[in-house]
This record gives C-alpha cells, structure tokens and sequence, in this order.
C-alpha cells in the first residue's frame, strides 16, 4: 500500500518571497570604496557592486577573499544598507578575535580593494517591507534588521516597525545616530544615567506585543546563539506564534 | 578569481578532510537554524516513515530504542562554510528503519520533514546503506535541543542543513521535491567536496 501523509507546514517559506538562484549562483567583483567607524570593534564597508540584482532587507551574501597561494576564504555575511542603494551593498562587520576575514577587513582593507561577492541568499530572513515587523537584536545582530528600518524610512512606509537593540555599551552600539522613536536599546554591562542596566527582558517585549497591530507581528530575532533563544523565548511567552518568529544566528 | 590584496589567511596545513572552501571550527559547534527552538521531551518525540513503502509506521522514543544501536564517527560540514572534525553521533542506522518499512522500488527520493515543520530533499540512495542516521547522542549524551535533540536526522557526507534536527519522519518519494533551504535557493543535494552549496552550483 502507498500513504500520502503529508508533514505540516507551519514552518514554510514565505511565498511572497522570491529568491534568485542565478544571483546566487554568480559570484561578482565588489570594490570597496568607503569605510566608517561605527564602534571600538565594528566597522561599515561600501561597495560598489555594479551587476548587484538588488536584495531584500534581512538578506545575506556570501564573501570570499583569495590568497597568493590559492587559499580561499569565503563567510555570509548580513547586508546592512537598503535595496534602494542601487549598485551598493554595505556589510558591517565586528573585529573577530583572530579573524581571518574580519581580521584582513579590519586591518588591511582600504578604499579601491577587491573581493567577491555572490548573492543575495535566502529568502527566509527578509522583510519585503508589507507586514508589521517586531526586530529583536543584539550586537552585530542588528545588521539585517537595519536594513529594514533604512527601507522603512527611505520608502516612508506606514505599516509598523519595532526594534529592541541589546549592546553591551552606549559605545558598543552600532547605527546609534539612526535609532528613532521606534527603537527601544538595552544595555547589558553600562548604560547612560538613568537607563538600567540588564539583559533584554519581558518587560521590552511584553508591551510591543500588547499593542497588537492588525495581522499581527511578524518577529525577526537576530544575534549570538545565546541571544537567539533568549530573545525568541520572550517572544513566544509574550504570545507571539512560533511560526512567526524568524531567527537568524552568529554562530 | 583573483588575489586579494594583502589577504594570507591563518596559518594553515594542508587536511585532506577538509573539503573546498571550508575551514575547521576547532570545538565550536555553530548553531544554525531559523526556528525556535521546540520543547520536545523525548516522550512527546515520535518518527514516521512512508510515503512509497509496503508498511508506513511511526516509532516512538522507547520503540526507536528497540532497534540495533548504531554510530558515527567522522566529520560534518556545514554550508556557512565550517567544518568539525571527529564528532561522535549515537543513534539507529536509517537502514534499519527502511528494513521494517520495506519501500518500494519506485521510491527514489524522501522528504525528510522535522516537529517544528522545517523539510529538506534527499535520494533515497543518500540515506541508505549506512550513510545515514537517526541521532540522540552526541559525544555519549543526549543530544541538546539546540543541536536537533531529542532526535535528528544525520547525513554527514552531505552539508549539514540536510541532516533535519527534531526529525519527525521521512516521506518516500518517486520524485524529487526541494525543501525548505532548498527552495531558498540552496543546492538540491549538497555534497560538501563538489561544493554544491546554491542552486546553480
């Protein structure tokens, strides 16, 4: 006899989300022309990347970089500018401890360098802009989820965004000169006077997912591991589905 | 492709475990998936398997447990690009599952499918004949549920997003049908050593 059970489905690809595989496919030149301090440890990088098909905010790419003697290094990497920067990608990346990509960007890397770069990747991630997004992230974590609120400010959309930004330090926050009424940040280790100091909590998410906007929340968790299932958890004992939370991890 | 100006990578040492484009995450063990991670006690964890078989059945914690233990020993390599090398799965071979489904000859691809809802496609021919597991151990312990506990698929010659963790069953195909990464834009099988990581690969 045959059976035709089928698994559900509630964990499944959004189908408004279409994502190229001949971008991915191609890996393509990207010629850095622009580096900005954002932090002690972080740094942005523009490139200019001629043939780029353009991307959705929250997705990825993946980089490679090639030594004399053939070595390839290659890392995916979340896309930090909006979709609307036509011709340019922006990364930002941490310092890594021994890193050898980050390491060579920190270290090495000045305007008119070349790398490769292929993408973007994955849809699952991405926010086309249309649904209310809840983003929860810590620090390098907030990279795609700036993407987001970048689109929704170039694009003046209406639907609601919500961010919650966990860093270890005022310092050690990335973008702090964009964060707007829409940004709730926490700090873990010193915040400035009057703000308290600890982990992201309930009481961060508890009252987003009060104000309830119509359809619902769609919730972005990027971060660290610990992070991610810190964040995620809060999330799902403030109510909001699991099948409507959207994790992307650091390791 | 050209040189990076200024790029040497660590210091390095030729491994002929390593396939291309990876590098060894050492103890690391990344976690990498897009869910929340379930609360699922090994009580509440069941797998099924049918589709194109003579004989679908669902197993529980305590009957998966009845079959012959098997492991594995060796590497796994994910497509994010890290490798680990030397880990230790315990769990039950998936032949010895398809030795009770018996499947059918016209079964050529399975959908392996997980509690949380995430799928991924194989050939049938890549879970079979000891290539493939049903994993609850790691390094001699549960597996975390971070990593797939109580349960995961396990297929370590293919990238590692098709080894499904919180494995709930296999669906046993005459066709092939992309899963979720694989409708992403990952690669449809996903060997690590021809470097099959997206679609177009």
């Amino acid at each position: 006899m045959t059976d035709t059970f089928a698994p559900a489905t509630r964990f499944a690809v959004p189908g408004r989300i279409a994502v190229s595989n001949r971008a991915a496919a191609v890996w393509q030149t990207a010629t850095l022309t622009e580096i900005r301090r954002e932090t002690p440890h972080a740094s942005t990088f523009r490139f200019v990347v001629p043939d780029w098909a353009g991307h959705l905010p929250g997705q990825h790419l993946m980089l490679r970089l090639r030594a004399e003697d053939g070595y390839v290094a290659q890392r995916h990497y979340s896309i930090a500018s909006h979709p609307d920067d036509a011709g340019h990608v922006e990364l930002t990346l941490d310092h890594v401890e021994g890193g050898e990509v980050s390491g060579w960007f920190h270290t090495v890397a000045r305007p008119g360098d070349e790398v490769e770069v292929r993408g973007p990747l994955s849809g699952f991630f991405a926010w086309p802009g249309d649904r209310p997004a809840l983003l929860l992230g810590a620090g390098s974590g907030v990279v795609p989820l700036m993407s987001m609120l970048r689109q929704h400010r170039a694009r003046g959309l209406s639907v609601p965004l919500r961010l919650v930004v966990s860093a270890r330090s005022p310092e050690e926050l990335i973008y702090t000169r964009e964060y707007g009424a829409e940004t709730t940040a926490v700090f873990t280790r010193s915040a400035p006077k009057g703000v308290p100091v600890g982990r992201m909590a309930a009481a961060h998410v508890a009252p987003l997912l009060a104000e309830q906007p119509a359809g619902g929340w769609e919730a972005y968790v990027c971060g660290s591991n610990g992070f991610a299932e810190h964040a995620s958890r809060l999330l799902v004992e403030a109510g909001q589905p699991v099948d409507r939370i959207r994790i992307e991890r650091f390791g | 492709m050209h040189v990076t100006r200024g790029f040497t990578g660590r210091p390095r040492v030729p491994d002929a475990g390593l396939p291309p484009g990876q590098y060894d995450a050492g103890d690391d063990w990344p976690v990498l998936s897009a869910e929340v991670t379930p609360d699922l006690a090994p009580a509440d964890w069941t797998f099924r398997v049918d589709g194109l078989v003579e004989q679908p059945r669902t197993w529980d914690w305590t009957q998966a447990h009845e079959l012959p233990s098997s492991a594995y020993e060796g590497d796994i390599h994910c497509v994010t690009s890290w490798s680990k090398f030397g880990v230790r799965f315990g769990g039950v071979s998936l032949d010895a599952f398809f030795d009770v489904v018996r499947p059918h000859v016209s079964a050529t691809h399975v959908v392996a499918y997980s509690h949380t809802g995430y799928t991924t496609n194989l050939p049938l021919e890549d879970v079979t004949g000891g290539r493939a597991w049903i994993a609850w151990e790691y390094d001699g312990k549960p597996l975390p549920a971070e990593h797939g506990g109580p349960a995961r698929l396990l297929v370590p010659h293919l990238y590692f997003w098709k080894s499904a963790k919180w494995i709930a069953g296999l669906r046993l195909l005459d066709h092939d049908e992309p899963g979720f990464w694989e409708q992403n834009g990952y690669h449809g099988r996903g060997n690590p050593w021809e470097e099959q990581r997206y679609s177009g690969d």
